[in-house]
């Protein structure tokens, strides 16, 4: 793969782009359909939905004209399965099988949106029809989940559309490893696992140590109860983790890297699965990428139902196939970390911010969140909430504009006490 | 927690020998390899007994100790047969609040099992599990590969009828 030959497929599905962003489009395929395919809207049964939509539209003899996409969560799991139809917008909510044929036969052959299946505001009761739109999404800044619900996360190519990859060339091209680092510090990311710790730090002290051997791992052992932010980044957006892995490594001179996964999370292991098996073939990963002379893998290990391997220490013992338990800091894994060698660790959600980072700069990034934590984070909402699902917001957002404008509030008209 | 040692006698086949020794020869050399290899090992057996234990430990030559100490470690190895219907409940938060706890009674009740056992006649077994991240439809409980969300105990019998 060469820069130019990525710029050839981003041209190549210029309608990804275009299409979902409302445009007309110019290769013939005039309505994209996309449905959620994460793990709340599959629980409720939005694979046979896309399913039947493709066998209606083939009986309808549109097959041709309609691409049907099964994406990652679009954040409104209490409302799915959710499905939205392009260039137009409409957003259906609550969609059931049944409901396939009438969406087919009048939305999509005849142009008129299915009003009863359109999501009504929890508040005023009234229809809206575009996403961006509602309440939900209004108050929301969208950059870890930029693409979940956005593109197929099983296809490369949707998410070269979405400058997928470019941070990676510009990074091998045009940037020096310590560029990279002091690009990761100047922005102000923090660790998104809890920590918070400052992410271009930790890869300066992994960039220092002297190994011929380092490793890049991604905690994906997201095991506090009620959290899916990174599930869902995994399963909307593998892509993003998988660059930003590969930026990491040529920041601190790492040849290869682990994702430490759950097993309980069936539908993020397989699409990520898939996603490095394709940047494999699209020389992406592996030998020499974009002939620069870089080398970069990268190896899946499952969970097996451990609490404690979410702590980095343990959950590098565990790579390592041992029992699960922590080991005293220091050293630090940017020491000694994975099979004795200096590692960096960083959380999913932490990941997904670097592409963008390094495309959209430094400046961009710092205008968001507060003085001290820039950017944005990613909350999941459940429990006794309207709009139970994912959300993103600048960090210093407060909690009752999470709880009351974004989650529409504590069903019933309870109040919001404390938190 | 203290894992139970099953009772059942096992019965391992030729045929699931040698998807081991194929396992083993898939992993062997690897770094960390056991883990891996246990993964596997309980997808041929359904579960690691001893003796399976005893195989891995006389083909990889890791010792006995350790694998036991790794097949003791992870929740998800179960040194126990699973029921052919093998169903899991969570109690993550989430799910907890939403009342997952009497949705897990209601099934040991009908069922006739504590969570950890299997029916007398081998077909149900029941399990805790940690948070799946289908918080939004908690309460969530799992039954082989299918998926039920907003679960109430009213609705426990009908699912179960299924199987």
């Amino acid at each position: 793969m060469k820069l130019s030959e990525l710029a050839a497929i981003k041209a190549k599905m210029e309608s990804v782009v275009s299409v979902r962003s409302g445009e007309e489009a110019t290769d013939g395929v005039r309505k994209h359909v996309l449905i959620c395919g994460g793990t709340g809207c599959t629980s409720s049964n939005s694979v046979t939905i896309s399913e039947t939509m493709k066998a209606e539209l083939e009986k309808a003899g549109i097959a041709d004209e309609v691409k049907v996409v099964l994406t990652g969560c679009f954040g409104l799991c209490a409302l799915g399965p959710i499905m939205i139809v392009y260039p137009e917008g409409v957003f259906y909510s609550a969609v059931k099988v049944e409901d396939v044929p009438e969406i087919v036969k009048n939305h999509l052959v005849n142009g008129e949106v299915v009003t009863r299946l359109v999501y009504k505001d929890e508040i005023t009761g009234e229809h809206v029809h575009s996403l961006m739109e509602t309440r939900f999404y209004k108050s929301q800044k969208r950059v870890a989940l930029r693409n979940c619900g956005a593109i197929d996360p099983e296809d490369i190519e949707e998410y070269i559309a979405k400058d997928g990859y470019a941070a990676l060339g510009k990074v091998l091209t045009e940037m020096t490893p310590q560029g990279v680092i002091d690009t990761m510090k100047e922005s102000g990311l923090r660790g998104r696992g809890g920590g918070g710790f400052p992410t271009g730090n930790k890869w300066q002290f992994a960039a220092n140590s002297v190994s011929d051997k380092k490793y890049v791992v991604c905690n994906a052992d997201e095991g506090d109860p009620g959290a899916f932010m990174d599930r869902s980044i995994l399963e909307g957006d593998p892509h993003a983790v998988i660059e930003a892995m590969a930026i990491a490594g040529y920041a601190i001179g790492a040849d290869e890297g682990y994702v430490y996964v759950r097993a309980e999370y069936p539908i993020a292991v397989r699409r990520l699965q898939k996603a490095i098996d394709q940047a494999r073939e699209y020389g992406l990963l592996g030998k020499d990428i974009f002939g620069t002379g870089f080398n970069f893998d990268l190896n899946i290990r499952l969970g097996a139902g451990a609490f404690v391997c979410g702590e980095e220490t343990a959950l590098l013992t565990s790579i390592e196939g041992k029992r699960g338990e922590p080991r005293p800091r220091p050293p630090f894994p940017a020491v000694k970390g994975l099979f004795g060698q200096p590692t960096i660790i960083n959380n999913v959600e932490t990941y997904a911010n670097v592409p963008q980072i390094i495309l959209k700069g430094v400046e961009w990034f710092t205008s968001m969140g507060t003085e001290r934590s820039k950017g944005t984070k990613v909350f999941a909402l459940g429990g006794k909430i309207t709009n139970t699902g994912l959300v993103e917001v600048p960090m210093g957002t407060t909690l009752r504009t999470v709880i009351e404008e974004i989650g529409g509030g504590i069903p019933g008209g309870k109040k919001f006490k404390a938190a | 927690m203290k894992k139970k040692m099953t009772t059942v006698t096992f019965t391992g086949t030729p045929e699931q020998e040698q998807k081991l020794d194929a396992i083993i020869a898939k992993y062997g050399k690897d770094e960390g390899a056991i883990m891996r290899i246990l993964q596997d090992a309980q997808e041929v057996y359904g579960y690691l007994p001893i003796e399976v234990q005893k195989m891995i430990s006389i083909k990889t030559g890791v010792p006995l100790a350790e694998i036991y100490g790794v097949a003791t470690f992870y929740s998800q190895f179960s040194l126990n047969p699973k029921g052919k219907v093998a169903i899991s409940v969570c109690l993550g938060t989430a799910c907890y609040v939403k009342g997952s706890g009497p949705v897990m009674e209601k099934i040991c009740e009908l069922l006739g099992v504590q969570p950890g056992e299997t029916s007398a006649d081998g077909k149900f077994s029941v399990d805790a599990t940690r948070c799946l991240g289908a918080c939004g439809l908690a309460p969530v409980i799992t039954i082989n590969e299918d998926v039920y969300g907003k679960l109430q105990p009213k609705d426990v019998a009908d699912v179960l009828a299924k199987y």
